[in-house]
């Protein structure tokens, strides 16, 4: 049953902090102080960019040790770093060398095609990606803290982004209009825990920070998704894989933080060099699709 | 609690301004979100929430942030801060050294417990407040190392300063908006 405990509420607190914020993707500690010195609030490390996991095929798993290491010496504000999903014993390492979020994420290489991480018995606190209703309240089911969409990461392309923020915020809006005998049935749709599905349609929102991540790529890109009801942006490829990241990086803090005022969006998306190349999502294979990893 | 009809700000450039709201929204007091220096002239105190520091300094100093909410201060207006906010408004800041606006005479060291792993949630005493233990929620949070000669320790958890008052700015290194508890909230209002 899911449970607003003392645990939980550390494991929401962080995420709280980050609500507002843009959490950069980096693979160098000299990338995390440019993100740092940007403006983010937090950096994910990884070994590869998705854009380039995408390009250069193979498997991928937890970035090395050293790496994270690196740069959680690196740099002050928080340090993510991905799991693959199901595999509990990278996540354990990664609670082990202490870093302050663990992102459970299809943008690895699955090492469970069943089962995801039982989160619950971790101190660390998870984000998991979902596309839909169903799958973020399974996952918050198995314990994460935090949603983010799952867009498809490494395509510079926010449709799908998109499309899964409006699946998530959409279809919450309708479980607020049922009526309580209803929601039985309604469960067993989403495939998703009763406890959540009644908590959700009482509270109108998700028992977890919802931010967005996958195509995101230039200031305005960051403001649609914040209209749309993300609490916080995720950027990966789009700021390393741009022609000048620094100045990039800093433009998108200043959108996600003024998302509602086209004027600021418009100041800071001036003179910006050039955006990563991206990726018409449709014209990928389904099997090139990292979305449609997770259970 | 009905505030003379003053609003409070909440800086919202980062973090978790909206809790804030929440709990004046609970407490009836009518409150605005802060996120350009002239939405400063509309608010009779201000909060500055958790969140990243760093994130909100890259703010200051482009925007001119620092000199206007000194100026705020001056005006003796009311500021609360929580956790990062507290970092901002502290004369010191330890690990590293940083900008702060230097308006309550203390010394913070940042991330002081260590990582998220070593947040916790403690129940301290803050005897001028209230008599039941408060719930204080830490989160990568800064330790006070020093408290100056005109600085009020209101609240401790664990024998260490807590919630710390200078004239009419107020300091928590946990984060009552984060719980169900008032007490702090409902004291910073009646400064207001």
């Amino acid at each position: 049953m899911w449970e607003y405990d003392e645990k939980m509420k550390l494991k929401i607190g962080l995420a709280e902090m980050l609500k507002g914020g843009v959490i950069m993707d980096v693979t160098t500690p000299e990338q995390a102080r440019i993100a740092e010195e940007a403006g983010a609030c937090a950096v994910m490390a990884l070994e590869r960019v998705p854009a380039d996991i995408r390009k250069e095929g193979g498997v991928a798993r937890m970035a090395s040790v050293k790496i994270i290491k690196d740069i959680m010496a690196a740099v002050t504000i928080p340090v993510m770093a991905k799991a693959r999903i199901g595999h509990f014993a990278e996540a354990q390492v990664l609670e082990a060398i202490g870093v302050d979020y663990i992102d459970e994420s299809e943008v690895l290489t699955p090492a469970d095609e069943e089962h995801h991480i039982n989160k619950w018995p971790f101190k660390v606190p998870f984000v998991c990606g979902a596309r839909n209703l169903g799958e973020a309240l399974r996952r918050i089911g198995e314990g994460a803290a935090m949603i983010r969409t799952k867009g498809e990461a490494g395509s510079g392309n926010i449709v799908e982004a998109v499309r899964h923020l409006r699946a998530i915020t959409g279809e919450i809006r309708q479980l607020t209009v049922l009526r309580e005998e209803e929601l039985m049935a309604k469960a067993k749709e989403l495939g998703a825990p009763l406890e959540i599905v009644k908590w959700v349609a009482t509270n109108g929102k998700l028992p977890v920070p919802n931010f967005s991540a996958g195509g995101i790529a230039t200031p305005a890109d960051a403001s649609l998704v914040m209209q749309l009801g993300a609490e916080a942006v995720f950027v990966g490829s789009g700021i390393f894989k741009s022609s000048d990241p620094a100045k990039r990086a800093r433009a998108i803090v200043h959108a996600t933080t003024h998302y509602h005022e086209p004027h600021v969006v418009a100041e800071c998306s001036e003179d910006l060099g050039e955006a990563m190349r991206g990726i018409d999502v449709s014209k990928l294979d389904q099997k090139e699709l990292l979305q449609t990893r997770g259970w | 609690m009905k505030n003379g009809g003053k609003r409070i700000g909440i800086l919202a450039l980062q973090g978790d301004f909206a809790l804030h709201a929440r709990m004046l929204d609970r407490l009836e007091a009518p409150w605005k979100l802060v996120k350009h220096v002239p939405d400063l002239d509309e608010i009779g105190g201000l909060i500055l929430p958790g969140g990243e520091s760093t994130t909100m300094l890259k703010f200051f100093g482009e925007e001119g942030w620092g000199e206007a909410i000194r100026r705020f201060a001056a005006q003796g207006k009311p500021l609360f801060g929580t956790c990062a906010g507290t970092i901002l408004l502290a004369s010191e800041v330890l690990n590293p050294p940083q900008e702060r606006l230097g308006l309550i005479d203390i010394t913070v060291e940042r991330n002081a417990y260590g990582r998220q792993v070593d947040s916790s949630v403690r129940y301290g005493d803050c005897p001028e407040l209230t008599d039941h233990p408060l719930e204080m929620v830490f989160i990568r949070a800064p330790i006070i190392r020093r408290v100056g000669a005109g600085v009020r320790v209101l609240g401790r958890a664990e024998g260490l300063p807590v919630l710390v008052e200078q004239g009419s700015v107020l300091a928590a290194t946990f984060h009552p908006e984060l719980t169900e508890d008032e007490t702090v909230h409902r004291y910073f209002l009646r400064k207001v």
